[in-house]
């Protein structure tokens, strides 16, 4: 800052600033905040509002306010339910996979070896992709009649026929979710092996001094260390997964019958294909409340354990 | 003993670590074979898991059957755009926050982060209509301001951990030496932050380059597409024609790994910090 700043006693923790340093600021952050502000905090307090409208795309002459009445229906329609249903198993059958291999794979990647970082870049490249083309990938993969994944199972006796995993009601949601497992393990390797990075050998050593034996010193010592980066990345993890629509949509669109529908697949489908604003905007409401909700009961929780400085 | 015991476990390391690699790299190694099988090895049995004859016949098809060129122009033209604005804007307001400590920031921040965390596609549809309202429904620009305004919140954050790396006695000596604010910022410490800003530029082309729902919403004429909005409508169009899906994919994967290979370490360095400090 200017010069007579650094008079100022350290007391003080936040300097004054001159009014040159003021509109400097003010400058610096007016085009950020002012785009976010209109472009997308404008449109998504919209959009809440907009769930209690009847608001299609087809006919909006009639934006009438309807109270709770997009709810009402979307709540009375068994696909709504079933993708409700499929968001949990979805959020927490891939968080959890994602998160032991990951954490497996950071394990092993914590010491040095011979060709570290190639193999690191190797195992980080679906970063690059989008979803959209892992799910289409995958979707060839799990082709139900020459897909490569049918094609190994008979190969090694496991199955005689082919399974048509994509359209079959019952193989639908395994499907996805293990694409989605495939495509997330390296965030938590990468984000958990930076955090064991970040642990002080001697911890450690004076533990293993002490008798410790390696899988104490995980449980009782790395563990507790790295927790709080574990809890902000599982949470972050979560925002995304229960967010993420594109890959289910590549593979199966949701599905046969809607069997696969997550409530963010199902969003976008009444916005894609129905232009029904006022019901998709309800739906994302209704996954905001979810996702709300669970992070009250998952900071509370973090806080009672004392795990995280949140 | 200890020795043997040790050997055993080096041996099951390095056999995890294989299978792992091996699950990584083999659905993109299908995805690439695939493109380059004959249209009848594809879809005949027995599959094949080396090609047995190699075509890019499927490659050739894409650009004769669709006008793939334009859509990896326009996809260029879209992501590059909004990359350069984003990093330009989140520029000036990470440094800002880097560096000034002022009543607000930390609520700035917290603005910036929210974003990141209520799932945007609540405010799809009004965006849309906004969009209309402006006329840029259906062109390029639209698009680019779309993925400007995502963009922006992401790069504040990845690019304010970059900054604050950089000792602060670096622009006060410039301002000494009678730079302006500005002018230290262009002058001294943008040269200084050159890996972080590459990276953060980037992350943020990729981004771009790899969005789906927007681009398929905002662009329906055909010479306007980009790469996913064409592999969009792909989907329904060649529903059986894996060949040409494969060879699509394959092509618009490639620049996204080129440029995710060239700064790998310091993507990673910018998104574990963003994490670490939650």
């Amino acid at each position: 800052m200017n010069g007579s700043d650094r008079s100022v006693p350290a007391v003080i923790d936040k300097p004054r600033n001159s009014r040159s340093a003021i509109w400097f600021i003010a400058g610096c952050l007016a085009p950020a905040v002012l785009l976010v502000l209109v472009f997308t905090y404008y449109p998504m307090l919209r959009g809440v509002t907009m769930a209690f409208q009847n608001y299609t795309l087809f006919d909006l002459s009639d934006a009438r306010f309807v109270g709770f009445g997009n709810f009402k229906e979307i709540l009375d329609n068994p696909q709504f339910i079933t993708a409700l249903k499929n968001s949990v198993y979805w959020v927490f059958f891939s968080l959890i996979c994602q998160f032991v291999l990951g954490f497996g794979i950071a394990l092993l990647l914590k010491n040095r070896f011979f060709g570290r970082g190639f193999y690191q870049g190797m195992i980080f490249f679906p970063w690059a992709m989008s979803g959209f083309l892992i799910g289409l990938i995958w979707r060839w993969l799990y082709n139900g009649q020459i897909g490569v994944i049918n094609n190994l199972l008979i190969k090694i006796g496991l199955i005689d026929t082919p399974i048509p995993f994509l359209s079959s009601p019952k193989w639908g949601m395994f499907a996805v979710i293990t694409a989605n497992v495939w495509y997330g393990i390296a965030f938590f390797a990468i984000m958990l092996l930076a955090a064991l990075q970040s642990v002080p050998e001697e911890i450690s050593e004076a533990a293993e001094v002490d008798g410790a034996n390696r899988l104490q010193r995980l449980f009782r010592i790395t563990i507790p260390y790295i927790m709080p980066t574990i809890l902000t990345t599982v949470i972050l993890r979560i925002i995304w997964i229960m967010n993420f629509p594109d890959l289910i949509y590549a593979m199966t669109n949701g599905g046969p019958a809607g069997s696969t529908h997550i409530l963010a697949t199902y969003m976008m489908d009444k916005i894609i294909f129905g232009g029904d604003y006022g019901k998709a905007s309800a739906v994302g409401v209704v996954m905001m409340v979810v996702l709300v909700l669970f992070m009250v009961f998952y900071f509370a929780a973090a806080r009672r354990e004392k795990a995280g400085d949140f | 003993m200890r020795g043997k015991a040790y050997a055993a476990e080096r041996a099951v390391r390095l056999l995890v670590m294989a299978v792992y690699l091996v699950v990584m790299v083999f659905p993109l190694y299908w995805m690439l074979i695939t493109s380059l099988k004959p249209q009848k090895d594809i879809f005949s049995l027995p599959i094949y898991y080396w090609p047995k004859t190699f075509t890019l016949a499927n490659y050739e098809n894409i650009f004769k059957i669709t006008k793939f060129h334009v859509y990896i122009f326009n996809s260029v033209i879209v992501s590059l755009s909004a990359a350069v604005i984003v990093l330009a804007v989140a520029t000036l307001s990470s440094y800002v926050l880097a560096r000034h400590k002022f009543r607000g920031s930390g609520q700035i921040m917290f603005f910036f982060f929210l974003t990141q965390v209520i799932p945007a596609f609540i405010g799809f549809a009004p965006l849309y209509l906004m969009l209309s309202k402006m006329n840029l429904v259906n062109t390029t620009q639209g698009l680019i301001l779309i993925y400007t305004v995502m963009g922006i919140p992401f790069s504040t954050i990845m690019l304010k951990g970059f900054f604050q790396r950089v000792p602060s006695s670096l622009e006060e000596a410039a301002q000494i030496d009678g730079c302006s604010r500005l002018g230290a910022l262009i002058r001294v410490i943008l040269p200084v932050m050159l890996p972080g800003l590459s990276a953060t530029f980037i992350f943020s082309f990729v981004q771009n380059w790899n969005e789906l729902f927007f681009s398929v919403i905002v662009i329906n004429s055909e010479h306007l597409k980009t790469i996913p909005v064409a592999m969009n409508s792909f989907i329904t169009k060649f529903d059986v024609d894996w060949g040409s899906m494969s060879a699509a994919t394959v092509l618009s994967v490639i620049p996204t790994m080129i440029l995710f290979a060239l700064c790998q370490r310091l993507i990673v360095q910018g998104l574990t910090q963003g994490a670490e400090k939650g």
